[in-house]
């Protein structure tokens, strides 16, 4: 099967300000697409995380136990989240590609 | 009113401003001007402040202040002020109300736009402070909690207290409204003063174990519930054997004691994850509900989790066990007592 890995991006970090805790899933955990599988926590506020396709957690992220910081330096490089086992591929489609993204927020900072 | 959460700059966001506050020769500014300011007048004032707030204010010496309750009629709690030679209410409908039954002359005057409020926190408060106040003006011999008037900037009408809701030394500053800009930018002049927003505030408040009304406190709750019984005096104090202010026989015994209550406030730590307002509190077992998280968050200084919650009154011991249901999971946590971050208020020399 395909393995997806599962984090938030830059634009996301940015939004949320200093992260201090990160709460994830465990291995063999499944989730539907857009269901929450965890959170990313401020000083302010905690932020629920969803799973952008349906899938089981094949390996999970525990350098962010230690070093929540990292998802503000390393958002979309070193601080993935989790690594899901994708169930069903024709989910893909209905996710945005990088450009389509970036003009999303390019229009969200407006 | 239009308050910021935190601020962008180098020095800016929640943690940075946070720590900021606690710095050694630094200290943070707060704009609070949303704090209503209210001056009583009338030469039965006092009796009438005693009737609302559970405090001595008769007791205060000149420039002496307080933090006291607002009670309604069944000793639940309207909102906490500051009470002191000039006061700081909230609520002022519910004054108006006791005034029109209240036999004696006392007025109320809502000081609104006209006079503003900044709060100057932090180790380096006295020192940014002393560059705005005249140059006699003694800090050393200011004791905590006390206020004068004052000029600040050379600016007349002013006034300092040696107050605030952080923990640290600090002082909230009023000043004739045209003029707070001004006073404001004066002090950010000084690099060891950081603009500082409502998102540290709450989590420094947070640390130094102070309730925020609304959260941690509202009407359906006592001062006794509150862990706020020291707000009425000592055990032999005038107002716990008088009683005479609103609801005072719904918290107090004829002989003064204090009744007993099915809840009490306390400090949570231990668990892992931040538990947040209205998470729920189990048992050390995680079968039976216990109570309820009123605020939390994830303390910048100790680099974990804290919150203060509701618990059932024969849990609420320091070091109970309890269990907090965080995302459907429960985790481990404990009682503590609070402050979680030790205060540093001010002592006069000797």
């Amino acid at each position: 099967g395909n393995v997806a890995t599962v984090g938030i991006t830059d634009f996301a970090q940015a939004a949320l300000g200093d992260i201090v805790f990160v709460d994830l899933p465990e291995p063999d955990d499944e989730f539907e697409a857009k269901e929450s599988f965890g959170s990313v926590e401020s000083v302010k506020a905690a932020s629920d995380v969803y799973a952008p396709v349906s899938g089981k957690v094949l390996e999970v992220n525990e350098t962010l136990t230690d070093e929540p910081a990292l998802v503000n330096t390393s958002a979309e490089d070193e601080a993935w989240f989790i690594k899901l086992e994708i169930s069903d591929e024709s989910e893909l489609s209905g996710l945005m590609g990088a450009d389509a993204y970036k003009e999303h927020c390019e229009k969200e900072a407006h | 009113y239009s308050l910021p959460v935190l601020y962008k700059s180098d020095n800016g966001g929640v943690m940075k401003e946070h720590l900021w506050c606690r710095s050694d020769n630094k200290s943070s500014l707060f704009d609070v001007s949303h704090m209503g300011q209210i001056r009583w007048h009338g030469k039965d004032r006092v009796k009438f402040l005693e009737r609302v707030v559970v405090g001595d204010i008769d007791g205060l010496s000149v420039g002496g202040g307080c933090l006291s309750l607002v009670t309604n009629a069944e000793g639940g709690i309207l909102d906490d002020t500051v009470v002191n030679g000039a006061t700081k209410f909230g609520d002022m409908k519910h004054f108006q109300q006791q005034m029109d039954e209240f036999d004696g002359d006392v007025t109320m005057e809502y000081l609104g736009d006209t006079m503003q409020l900044l709060a100057l926190q932090g180790p380096g408060a006295a020192e940014a402070v002393s560059k705005i106040l005249p140059n006699d003006f003694d800090l050393t011999n200011m004791a905590f909690m006390t206020g004068t008037e004052t000029t600040l900037d050379g600016i007349d009408g002013c006034r300092i207290t040696r107050c605030g809701y952080t923990g640290e030394d600090g002082f909230e500053i009023a000043m004739p409204a045209e003029h707070a800009e001004s006073i404001a930018s004066k002090l950010l002049e000084d690099p060891s003063v950081n603009p500082t927003g409502l998102g540290a505030r709450d989590s420094l408040r947070l640390e130094a174990g102070l309730c925020l009304y609304g959260h941690d406190l509202n009407e359906t709750i006592n001062p006794v519930e509150g862990a706020l019984a020291w707000t009425m005096g000592g055990p032999k104090g005038r107002r716990r054997a008088e009683g005479g202010f609103l609801g005072a026989e719904k918290i107090l015994k004829p002989d003064g004691k204090l009744q007993k209550v099915a809840k009490k406030r306390v400090g949570i730590i231990g668990m892992k994850a931040p538990a947040r307002e209205h998470t729920e509190i189990y048992d050390a077992a995680g079968e039976a509900k216990i109570g309820e998280v009123t605020s939390g968050t994830f303390s910048p200084c100790l680099k974990k989790p804290i919150a203060m919650g509701y618990v059932e009154t024969q849990l609420s011991k320091v070091g109970t066990e309890i269990s907090l249901k965080i995302r459907g999971k429960m985790q481990k946590a404990e009682v503590t007592k609070m402050p979680f971050v030790e205060s540093r208020y001010y002592r006069v020399p000797e």
